[in-house]
């Protein structure tokens, strides 16, 4: 068949295509339902097209066309569609604590590095004070002595509204959340970046701690802490543990090839990310609403803090174990 | 081979070709996508600046949001193009070439902090140079690829001619280079014309204008025309 008889056949046939084509790829902004129905039989039609225009040699505008259009309905066609809402709800009850006891080695190895990190870091410090100024510079030490001081403690919350509240809890986020991320994307380096950020943080959270239990500031820092250290400290780890997955990955593929293996283990690194980004939201709106009210009492901050740990670690170990069978 | 085109096979058995976006043009969308970005952060500081405490929190939420999740709201929200990629007419797919998704979105995009190592990109451009198919490390992660996504361009005008038939039986490829020429006709000048036109003087026995519309006689027998 001639090409210009081709053309005059199927010309209208493309153009219903590419109309189709126009709503679907438009259908977020002008928000009412395409009209789809038929659309797979015409897009093997147009493939089919391609096929025979390719074999027959029509003139290179043709087939160019027919491919762009082959193109556009293959994405549409074939891309993945989702309920974020529901897919968010199903996460946070089924999916991230599956993820966790499925990565279990990984998040076990993070923890280690990470609180082990910590309490070791707290103990020297508690029994060696000066080791503080090897890794804080001295204003800074000055800074977290002065906020933590139950003197000038009291005297910093009297003046504290409700705007300082909503400026910390912006600031968490996008400090906190900005180094969970940076734990994962860095382990990419063969883990060496998870390791690195989940020592560091140790190292610096737990100076801090045995600095200033030594102090005698525990009134202070630790009702403060506790809250929100269920779920920073928690995800801390979590980050650490998605970014050795990915550095492993790339480390040992097992028979993969080393490029699959890498694009497998960060695919099963996401929940933990996502799961990391939730965990410091919460940590954040906890430290920046709950841990720095002064009107609640330390027992209450200290209960509450617990019944978070619970809470926390119950769900991991517990939550969708039906699920999951 | 240098060449940038891939051969994708559907799931129906045909071939579709991909055509790869090089360092380039992608640097060139990252930069305007750097550009709005830091528009976009000023803008909003001016503009929350008047709301006090409260304003310079929204900032910081905001700009958290712009940091990490410009990217993978646009690619994941608008066929896979951020305005920067838009612009370059280029858009990022799965390796299969269908639509992106959050995970692979987020993959790619996170990465960056990799790719930016040891500063301005370094790591990125390496890979790309070193990957047939110029991926940085976030796309190698992701399973993801740039490609061009073009404009459907406008049907060339096929000039009116008479139609003659070939002198000598012209095989698939021959015919479809005389196609091609009549296509590409307009992009060229008369002078290119003639100079590509001549080289067939031994078959078509003519030069020049001669040799041109001579061609487009073909080509328009070729084609189906009477």
């Amino acid at each position: 068949m001639k090409q210009e008889l081709f053309e005059q056949n199927n010309r209208g046939h493309w153009q219903q295509f590419e109309s189709k084509l126009d709503s679907l790829e438009s259908r977020k902004r002008s928000g009412k339902a395409p009209q789809v129905s038929g659309f797979a039989e015409q897009y093997r039609q147009v493939c089919h097209h391609l096929a025979l225009a390719q074999e027959r040699q029509y003139s290179p505008h043709l087939i160019d066309r027919l491919n762009q259009l082959a193109l556009r309905g293959h994405q549409q066609l074939y891309k993945s569609h989702t309920n974020i809402l529901y897919n968010m709800v199903y996460f946070i009850l089924v999916g991230f604590p599956a993820a966790v006891r499925r990565e279990i080695a990984f998040v076990g190895i993070a923890s280690t590095l990470f609180f082990g990190s910590l309490l070791l870091t707290a103990v020297l410090t508690y029994y060696n004070p000066s080791l503080v100024y090897s890794i804080y510079p001295e204003e800074s030490v000055m800074d977290f002595t002065e906020m933590y001081n139950p003197a000038s403690k009291a005297r910093m919350e009297e003046t504290r509204t409700a705007a300082d509240d909503f400026t910390m809890f912006s600031f968490y986020i996008k400090n906190n959340i900005g180094i969970g991320f940076q734990t994962f994307a860095s382990g990419f380096l063969l883990g060496a970046g998870a390791i690195f950020n989940l020592l560091f943080n140790g190292i610096a959270i737990g100076a801090v701690t045995g600095y200033l239990t030594e102090l005698g500031y525990t009134e202070t820092f630790f009702p403060f802490v506790v809250g929100h250290g269920a779920f920073e400290l928690t995800g801390i780890a979590i980050a650490g543990a998605a970014g050795l997955k990915l550095g492993y990955g790339l480390l040992c593929p097992g028979r993969l090839s080393r490029k699959q293996s890498l694009i497998r283990s960060a695919r099963e690194a996401m929940p933990l990310v996502y799961g990391v980004f939730f965990m410091l939201l919460v940590a954040a709106f906890v430290e920046a609403f709950w841990s720095s009210s002064s009107y609640l009492s330390i027992t209450a901050k200290y209960t509450a803090g617990a019944s978070f740990w619970l809470l926390v670690l119950s769900y991991f170990a517990l939550g969708a174990r039906r699920g999951s069978e | 081979m240098l060449d940038t085109y891939r051969k994708l096979e559907t799931p129906e058995n045909i071939d579709l070709d991909i055509h790869i976006a090089g360092p380039l043009v992608r640097i060139l969308a990252f930069t305007i996508d750097s550009l709005i970005r830091m528009g976009v952060q000023i803008g909003l500081l001016i503009a929350l600046a008047f709301l006090g405490k409260v304003g310079m929190a929204l900032w910081l939420i905001l700009t958290f949001v712009l940091e990490w999740f410009y990217p993978v709201l646009f690619e994941v929200l608008n066929q896979g193009q951020t305005p920067g990629k838009k612009a370059m007419a280029i858009a990022v797919v799965n390796d299969d070439s269908t639509p992106i998704g959050w995970s692979a979105s987020i993959v790619r995009n996170f990465l960056r902090i990799v790719d930016f190592l040891p500063m301005g990109y370094v790591t990125g451009l390496v890979s790309m140079i070193l990957n047939k198919d110029f991926k940085r490390v976030g796309d190698l992660a992701a399973g993801t690829v740039v490609i061009y996504r073009e404009k459907s361009k406008a049907a060339p005008k096929w000039p009116a001619s008479t139609s003659s038939p070939p002198p000598i039986a012209l095989n698939l490829k021959q015919q479809r280079a005389m196609l091609s020429f009549v296509e590409r006709q307009n992009s060229l000048t008369k002078e290119r014309q003639q100079e590509l036109a001549n080289h067939l003087q031994p078959v078509f026995q003519q030069q020049n204008q001669e040799a041109v519309n001579h061609i487009v006689r073909v080509a328009t027998w070729l084609r189906g025309g009477q």
